[in-house]
Parts: structure tokens; sequence; C-alpha cells
């Protein structure tokens, strides 16, 4: 009985040698793979300096750096952070206008049922790509150097890089709009030009209202930052404070940005309910 | 034909058109309302940014001509002509860029694990006691909501200059977002299993480990790499505040007007981004996929 069991699998070895090889490397994969990702962490922690002492020593730091923030006291200086944080709000909301205003007519020329041609879109696309690929912070300090110190390039800097957002997110919502109401328009003889302001844009607004609404809640949290490299608002005064060690004040700033975000999420919220109904845009 | 519509008596049609003419009404004027309380938030925000149109149109000049700057070399010709003088320092940045790779990948790993071990606490069906639940769900939000960099400037002050302070920023940063989202991936599991291995008299771990854990790797995994793709370019800049990586190179270069340095840096960022997004998402549609390719 034995004999011709062994001459079957070593047929079936032959014939599909898929079948018998594919546990071994299959088996392998998944440990190698957790073996290849803690040795890569290994040498990360060496690499960078990661030592115990050291990392225990800052840990104590930090708690007593915890401790002294309490309780937050703004000290004197309330009325210049309200400043400020209206300053961020600002930022966000005009950043936010301007990037949404300039991306709408540059969305089109990237949306595939807008202009058909390859060869013209795809360089805006890697334009718009490219934006993206640049960091909000380096967009500051780029508007810095052109316009000065102050909030006026951070508004600047926050429309630039949702610009590299906004063109790709508004070409998608043309390209997934429906095409038989442009059809209907090009029927009834109307211009290129008539197609999209009675075919698409009834049906794009309402989701790029949403998004742009989802994007003045999120640069609020980038306009906070954009103040560590010196455009203006409440991330400013915080970098500040943190360099001269006023914790008390840091933490207070810290509770207002996190108020501040809170109360922009919940409105913004409220505000995108009641235009694109209860669908949330992701 | 068009008698059909004229059917209705002179008084019924008077009633309706007015109607009909006090809803648009009515619409055009809550738009008219929306659109000018905008306006009036936007002019206030103008006021408020300290915007200076003539500063922006005397000085818009510069932002372009500060691209054709860094677009130059020293000698005057275009960076392309000569890209061995261009990308003169390219041994030092590719070292620095490693630097940020690691910071990012050290940093999601740190985070990961911590979200890992968190949200099974967070989530609503999983968490074995509701004070509990809202206690690390705080936590988590706090961690997401504090920007990163605000991390790194604390971080920097606390364990001392260097990526240490980037790393443990990202980790933390990345706890929170992970956090979330791992937990919404627990909420969404099959529970049958769960209560399959309760009735054998399991404890909550074993629970955790058999019944739910099978159901939640790939989604953990799929979010974790797309957390990578945000953190490369979250540490990218982590060196504006010393703490480690190509943005102290970066930095270093735009503040004292090194013109060609900085197109050369930004390009190797781009590229590096563009990598680590391609080379994710591949690797997401090879372990989930095609779907998972968002």
């Amino acid at each position: 009985m034995t004999k011709p069991q062994q001459v079957d699998t070593a047929q079936l070895r032959a014939r599909y040698p898929d079948v018998f090889d594919r546990p071994a490397s299959a088996r392998l994969a998944a440990p190698a793979m957790i073996v290849a990702a803690l040795a890569i962490l290994v040498y990360g922690f060496v690499d960078l300096d990661f030592s115990p002492s050291r990392f225990f020593s800052g840990l104590s730091q930090l708690g007593w750096i915890s401790l002294m923030m309490i309780p937050p006291d703004p000290g004197s200086s309330l009325p210049i952070y309200l400043k400020a944080l209206g300053e961020t709000l600002s930022i966000a909301l005009l950043g936010t206008t301007l990037a949404a205003l300039f991306a709408l007519p540059v969305s089109l020329l990237a949306a595939r049922n807008v202009v058909p041609s390859k060869i013209l879109r795809f360089p805006v696309r890697r334009f718009l790509d490219s934006i993206r690929g640049v960091d909000t912070l380096i967009w500051a300090l780029v508007w810095i150097n052109v316009v000065g110190l102050g909030p006026f390039a951070g508004v600047l800097a926050i429309a630039v890089s949702d610009f590299g957002s906004f063109g790709k997110l508004f070409s998608e919502a043309i390209e997934g709009a429906d095409q038989k109401q442009v059809e209907g328009i090009r029927a009834s003889g109307g211009s290129a030009l008539h197609e999209i302001r009675f075919g698409l844009l009834p049906q794009v607004l309402p989701v790029i209202a949403g998004q742009v609404l989802y994007f003045i809640e999120s640069n609020t949290r980038s306009a906070t930052i954009i103040g560590i490299v010196g455009a203006g608002g409440i991330g400013l005064q915080l970098a500040e404070q943190i360099r001269v060690l006023e914790w008390q004040r840091v933490s207070f700033l810290i509770l207002m940005i996190l108020v501040a975000v809170a109360a922009i999420d919940f409105i913004s919220g409220k505000l995108r309910f009641a235009i694109i109904g209860r669908r949330a845009v992701a | 034909m068009t008698i059909a519509v004229s059917i209705l008596p002179e008084q019924q049609l008077a009633t309706l058109n007015a109607a009909y003419s006090r809803a648009v009404a009515r619409r055009r004027w809550r738009l008219l309302l929306g659109v000018a309380l905008f306006a009036a938030a936007l002019l206030l925000a103008a006021i408020g940014a300290e915007v200076n149109l003539r500063t922006l149109f005397t000085y818009f000049g510069n932002f372009l001509s500060y691209f054709d700057r860094i677009l130059t070399l020293d000698s005057g010709q275009r960076v392309w002509t000569d890209v061995g003088e261009w990308l003169w320092g390219w041994r030092k940045w590719l070292k620095m860029l490693g630097e940020t790779l690691l910071i990012s990948y050290v940093g999601t790993l740190i985070g990961a694990t911590l979200a890992f071990a968190l949200n099974f606490f967070a989530a609503e069906n999983t968490s074995p006691a509701p004070w509990l639940r809202f206690v690390v769900r705080r936590l988590l939000e706090f961690a997401r909501t504090v920007p990163g960099i605000v991390f790194a400037l604390i971080f920097v002050i606390a364990f001392g200059l260097g990526p240490m302070a980037g790393v443990l920023a990202i980790a933390i940063h990345s706890t929170g977002a992970l956090g979330k989202l791992f937990s919404e991936i627990v909420e969404n599991a099959d529970m049958k299993p769960v209560e399959g291995i309760r009735s054998t008299g399991a404890s909550w771990l074993a629970c955790m480990r058999f019944a739910v854990l099978p159901q939640v790797t790939a989604g953990y995994a799929s979010y974790a790499l797309l957390r990578f793709e945000i953190n490369v370019r979250e540490a990218s800049v982590m060196g504006f505040v010393g703490a480690g990586g190509i943005g102290q190179e970066l930095v270093v270069a735009i503040r004292k007007f090194y013109y060609s340095d900085v197109s050369a840096i930004l390009l190797t960022i781009i590229v590096t981004v563009f990598i680590i997004d391609i080379a994710t998402g591949w690797l997401r549609g090879r372990l989930f996929g095609k779907e998972a390719r968002t």
C-alpha cells in the first residue's frame, strides 16, 4: 500500500509544484516580515540615538514640565492670546476660501470628463501632486521670504498647499458627476461653458461646499502650527512661550487651541449637514 | 395644447403663483443672506489676518522670482544644466532623508503598538468598563488634537535636541489618530465569535485574542501603512524645531538664502514622498486586495 502512495505523491509534486511549494514560503513570509520590521526598528533605535538613560531622564523632565503646567494661567496677556486666536481662525478661513476659488477652474482642467485630452490633463495633475507633496510649514517659510513675517504669509501658505488638495478632490467630485445632465444640455444646443455651468456645477457644488467646510476645520489645526515658523496666529505665541519655559501659559494656550478646534468642528459639522444632508464628507 | 395649463381658475392660479414666487424669494433671500454673512466673515478675517493687497501685488513678483532664483545656480545657470553642482550635497541629504524615513517608521510603529494596546479599551463593544473607555477616549482625543509639531517643541526641551524628540512626537500623535481608527474597526467587528469564546469560559484577554483580533488585523495594518505615509510628510518638517530629519537642512537653506539648495532639498523630499506613496499603495494592494488601494 505504501509504495503506490509514494509514487502518487511524487507525481503530484511534479505535476503541481505550486501547491506543494507554497505552504513553505507562505509559512516563512509572516515571521520573516516581522523579523525584518523588528530589525529595522532596532536599527532605528540605535541610529536615532535612543538610550534608556536618555529616555528616562527625559521622561522625568517631562513629568516636571507637566507639573509646572498646572494650573493653566494666561498671566496678563489674555487679550493678546485672544487676538492671536482670532488671527488663526482668520488665517484658516481666508486661506481655505482663496484655495477653493483658485482650485475650482484648475480642477476642471484635471477632470477626465471635462478635458478628455490626456496630454493636457497629465501636467495639471502632476503639478497639483507636487504642490501637495510639500508640507504647509514649508510653504509658510517660502511665503515669509516673499511677504515678510506675519499672518498674511500664513494665509498664502495655507492657500497654496490647499490649492493642491482641492484641485485633486474637486476634480474627483467632477469625475463622479452624472454625465446624463451634461449630455442633456449638449443635446439642447448648449456650449461647453453652458455644459459646465448648468450640467456639472449644480451637481458638484454641494460636494465641494462640504469639502471646503471640512478643510476649514482641519486648517484651523494647520493654522495653529504655521505660527511656529513665524507666520502669525496663536502658534507664534505658543512657540515663544515654550522657548521661554512659561509652562502655565503654554498649557493655557494648548487648552485654548483645543477648545477652538472643538468649537469649529461643531459649527462646521452642523453647517455640513445643513448643506449636504446627513451624508458626511470623508 | 397650451390651454391645459390655463384651465385653472384665475384666482387659484394667482394663489399658486404667489406661493411659488414666495418660496423662490425665500430661497433667494436665504442664499443672499448666507453669501452676505460669508462675505462679512471674510472681511473680518481679512482685517484680522492683516491682509494687505498692495503688499501682495508688490511682492507677488517676488514669489515668482523666488522660484526663478531657487532654480538658478550660483554661476547663473539653470539648475538642470549642471545636476552634479545642483545636487552637490546628495550624500548628506540622502543620509538625512534616511533619518527622516527612520523617524517616521519608528514613530509609526511605536504609535501603532500603543494604539493597539489601547484601542480595545476605547471601543464601545469590547471595553471592560465605561469609565475606562471614557478615560482612554479622552486621552486619545488629546493626543490627536494637539499638533505633532507642538509635542515636538516640548519634547525637544525635555529630551534634548535630536531625532528622539521627533520620534516620540510622531508616536504620540499617531497613537491618537490610529487609536480612534482602530477602535472603529473593532466596533464594526462581528461579536458572535466573542460570544462563542466567552461561552467556553475564556477570559477577556482570550476573547480579544481569539475572537476579535483575527477579524481586525488586516484593517489595522492597512491604516498603519496609511499613517506611515502621512508621517513621512510630518517627519520632513520635524527638523524645523530641531527634532531631526531633513527639515533641519531645509530650514537652514531657506533662512540663509542658499537658493539652489532649497530647490534640491525640496526635490528630494517630493520624490521621496512620491516613492513612499506609490510603495505603500502597492503594498496595500498586495496585502489587502485592490479595494484597499485608496
